[in-house]
């Protein structure tokens, strides 16, 4: 990685991303052993601030952070300083003044982790800032896809629904298109950002029998905590009626994927939910081993240069 | 009825600036050659006088700001009226004319009197006040507009919010028959903007930010030009951002109607690509900057008069209140200190508008928007005079700041257009 921060996606070149998911497939080999630990971050500090709720990622980022044996200090939003007021500057300075080694900052707005990155000399990791950005969710599905699907090079990825509000899609557009991916996006007038086309790069429709020529099916989620009173749509009846990802709108051969949290019945039916041939779960569980490679990559990893050998990472597990 | 300007008391100034050349489009001047400034008036026996040696520099009227924030009452840890009137001074401002946002807001023939008086005492330019049209700009009750007007108001602004119902802008509109007082509109549809912090645009779109809408400014000024027509009231614009609203101001004053429009030196100067950074001290302001083509509007609407003059929306905020994610900060940037230097750079050097245009719509023009005498350069005129060294360069920010704010777009950035000596009122208000 040519910086020290994540902040957007766009801060990995094509390399660079190929370096973190191969990096990302030793550290899967290492999972499948009894003891899923090693010893590559011993002595480094990592701080997950998560001022959002979040269950998958600030979970995945502490278990990334351990098993590379790293200290890892959890800093939730509610509990702590800022209830009482302290900004996220001051936060920051304070934390920093630990000497961290990375700061993961989950925040309900746009630009906090460029703000947090201006005053503190540890690596800032994005982990979803407002609608703007989730890199290291675009890096799972990156990796989730190259090791189910295929090469991104070629493929179709349609994201379908709430792409306005959807941070997953910002990030996803432009990592996928990096790796040579077509993308579309797909929803109800009301939730496709402005000027898409020319912001993105990407083509738009409001059909979601357009979805039929995608190889890739990414149902973002209805961020009805998002919206705010008015209702971007008419109701999330006629939305999973017009919009619902379920088996009969899917051709064979078609791979479903969801950021989760599921809102089932709504954006996709329960029923292709719980179907083993959608990624869901794989990307739960892809997230971790892609998030260790993330820290390694900033932390033990010199730009451009060494990967883990498979044979160390084993040699000095724990 | 009479409109009140106010400045600190001071010594008239007496002194020649000698071999600038002298540019007054109004008056219909364009030569090198001596000014004379005797006892704070244009004109007169040179004699003994000091001289201020001015070659290749630039001598015009001084200019005038519609629309400055100075944060007193309420926030003098921002800006007081004399730091905000230094920095006018340091910008060639000889007059500037204070919103009503404060806290508490301007709405009470109490609170703009305690203001004027103190204005008397720290202006170091002409500063006038604008008072509320709705009681602490709520946008339900009229203001005592005839107390206010009577205690010398400059007119009438809700600036920071719209007045969104319509019935109460009508009322203002046909109260304005009484005051003879411009209203001074700050045009956004409250349901179209939303929650927005950009332009509604592709860069909005890529940054996952809420956006807001062009037709959010312009559907508002038709609603007022409409109104304006239907009641004969007089309307100015302010800070108009988008392509649209020009087209609106143009159609209206087509019909007949008494609307002018100001625009601000970062709107003519910048776009929403510059939000790409996520620094809101520098790029977060209402209305957000827009796209190149809405700028491209701008200027050649001020270069044709359909945006009658330039207005800096001058806002301090300190750093503590910017150093937040993009999203929660408060909007709005410094320009006093810069305005002219942005234009020169950006705008005359480019060859998008002519010297003597800027100068006419930073001066004159500006001044008679809201109905104030225009300065002049013509012998027996008070001296508003504002020497200005078009070619030094500037890195703004190098030098202290006048304004107890530094929250400007152009920080760091090197600028052509250096302010030397500033005449306010006939008193020497601004000296390098």
């Amino acid at each position: 990685m040519s910086r020290r921060s994540l902040l957007t996606i766009a801060d990995l070149d094509r390399a660079e991303i190929a370096r973190i998911l191969r990096v990302g497939n030793r550290f899967a080999e290492v999972m499948e052993r009894d003891i899923k630990k090693v010893p590559t971050l011993r002595g480094r500090t990592i701080i997950n601030m998560f001022f959002e709720a979040s269950t998958r990622t600030s979970t995945s980022f502490e278990l990334a952070g351990k098993r590379l044996s790293a200290d890892v200090v959890n800093v939730k939003g509610s509990g702590s300083s800022v209830e009482k007021g302290e900004t996220l500057k001051d936060t920051v300075i304070t934390l920093s003044s630990y000497l961290p080694d990375v700061i993961v900052i989950r925040h309900q707005s746009v630009g906090a982790c460029q703000m947090a990155a201006r005053y503190t000399d540890a690596a800032v990791i994005n982990a979803g800032d407002g609608k703007h950005e989730h890199p290291t969710q675009t890096l799972l599905d990156l990796y989730t896809i190259e090791r189910e699907v295929g090469p991104l090079d070629g493929l179709h990825v349609a994201f379908v629904g709430d792409v306005a509000h959807s941070r997953v899609a910002r990030s996803g557009v432009r990592g996928f298109q990096t790796m040579g991916a077509r993308v579309s996006l797909i929803g109800p007038p009301t939730l496709l950002p402005r000027d898409a086309e020319a912001a993105l790069g990407v083509t738009t429709s409001t059909d979601v029998r357009d979805i039929a020529d995608a190889d890739v099916v990414y149902v973002l989620r209805m961020q009805l905590e998002r919206m705010g009173p008015g209702g971007f749509v008419p109701s999330l009846r006629e939305y999973a009626m017009t919009y619902g990802i379920n088996h009969a709108r899917l051709r064979p051969g078609q791979r479903v994927m969801h950021a989760g949290p599921i809102n089932r019945g709504v954006e996709i039916s329960g029923e292709l939910a719980d179907d083993p041939a959608t990624l869901i779960e794989r990307q739960a569980a892809n997230g971790m081993v892609v998030r260790m490679a993330v820290l390694y990559d900033l932390l033990a990893g010199p730009a451009g240069s060494t990967e883990p050998a498979g044979a160390p990472i084993g040699a000095v597990a724990v | 009825m009479a409109v009140r300007l106010v400045q600190r008391p001071g010594p008239a100034a007496s002194l020649v600036i000698r071999g600038a050349r002298v540019l007054d489009p109004l008056a219909g001047i364009d030569e090198v050659r001596d000014l004379v400034v005797r006892d704070g008036v244009i004109g007169g026996d040179p004699d003994g006088l000091e001289v201020v040696e001015a070659e290749g520099r630039l001598v015009v009227p001084g200019f005038v700001d519609p629309h400055v924030h100075l944060r007193t009452p309420g926030r003098e840890d921002l800006e007081d009226i004399a730091t905000g009137t230094r920095a006018a001074a340091a910008g060639g401002f000889v007059t500037i004319v204070a919103m009503p946002n404060t806290s508490p807001v301007v709405d009470t023939a109490a609170v703009l009197g305690a203001l004027l008086e103190r204005g008397e005492q720290e202006a170091a330019v002409r500063v006038g006040f604008l008072a509320a049209i709705t009681v602490g700009q709520e946008g339900r009750e009229l203001t005592e507009q005839a107390e206010l007007a009577e205690l010398g108001a400059v007119g009438f602004s809700d600036d920071g919010h719209p007045v969104a119902d319509a019935e109460v802008m009508r009322r203002a509109l046909q109260y304005q028959r009484i005051t003879g007082l411009p209203l001074v509109l700050h045009e956004e549809d409250p349901s179209l903007s939303g929650r927005g912090v950009a332009h509604e645009g592709a860069v909005a779109s890529r940054l996952g930010l809420q956006g807001i809408p062009s037709i959010s400014e312009s559907v508002a000024v038709a609603r007022d030009a409409a109104l304006a027509e239907y009641e004969g009231g007089w309307i100015h614009i302010c800070h108009v951002s988008a392509s649209e609203t020009v087209e609106e101001i143009r159609r209206a004053r087509a019909r007949g109607v008494r609307v002018t429009g100001e625009a601000s030196p970062h709107h003519l100067t910048l776009t929403d690509e510059a939000i790409a950074s996520l620094d809101p001290a520098r790029h977060k302001m209402n209305p957000p900057l827009r796209e190149e083509s809405d700028r491209l509007a701008l200027v050649a609407a001020l270069a044709d008069g359909t945006i009658d003059c330039v207005a800096t929306d001058h806002a301090p905020h300190d750093a503590d209140e910017k150093e937040v994610p993009f999203e929660e900060a408060p909007f709005g940037i410094t320009g006093l200190e810069t305005a002219f230097a942005v234009c020169n750079t950006h705008l005359v050097e480019t060859g998008a508008l002519p010297l003597a245009t800027l100068v006419r719509r930073m001066g004159a023009d500006a001044a008679g928007v809201l109905g104030l005498p225009a300065p002049s350069l013509a012998d027996g005129a008070v001296a508003d005079v504002a020497l200005i060294d078009p070619a030094a360069r500037v890195v703004v920010g190098h030098e202290p700041f006048q304004s107890k704010s530094r929250n400007s777009a152009w920080l760091g950035e090197e600028l052509r257009g250096r302010v030397e000596l500033t005449i306010a009122g006939g008193r020497i208000a601004w000296r390098r």
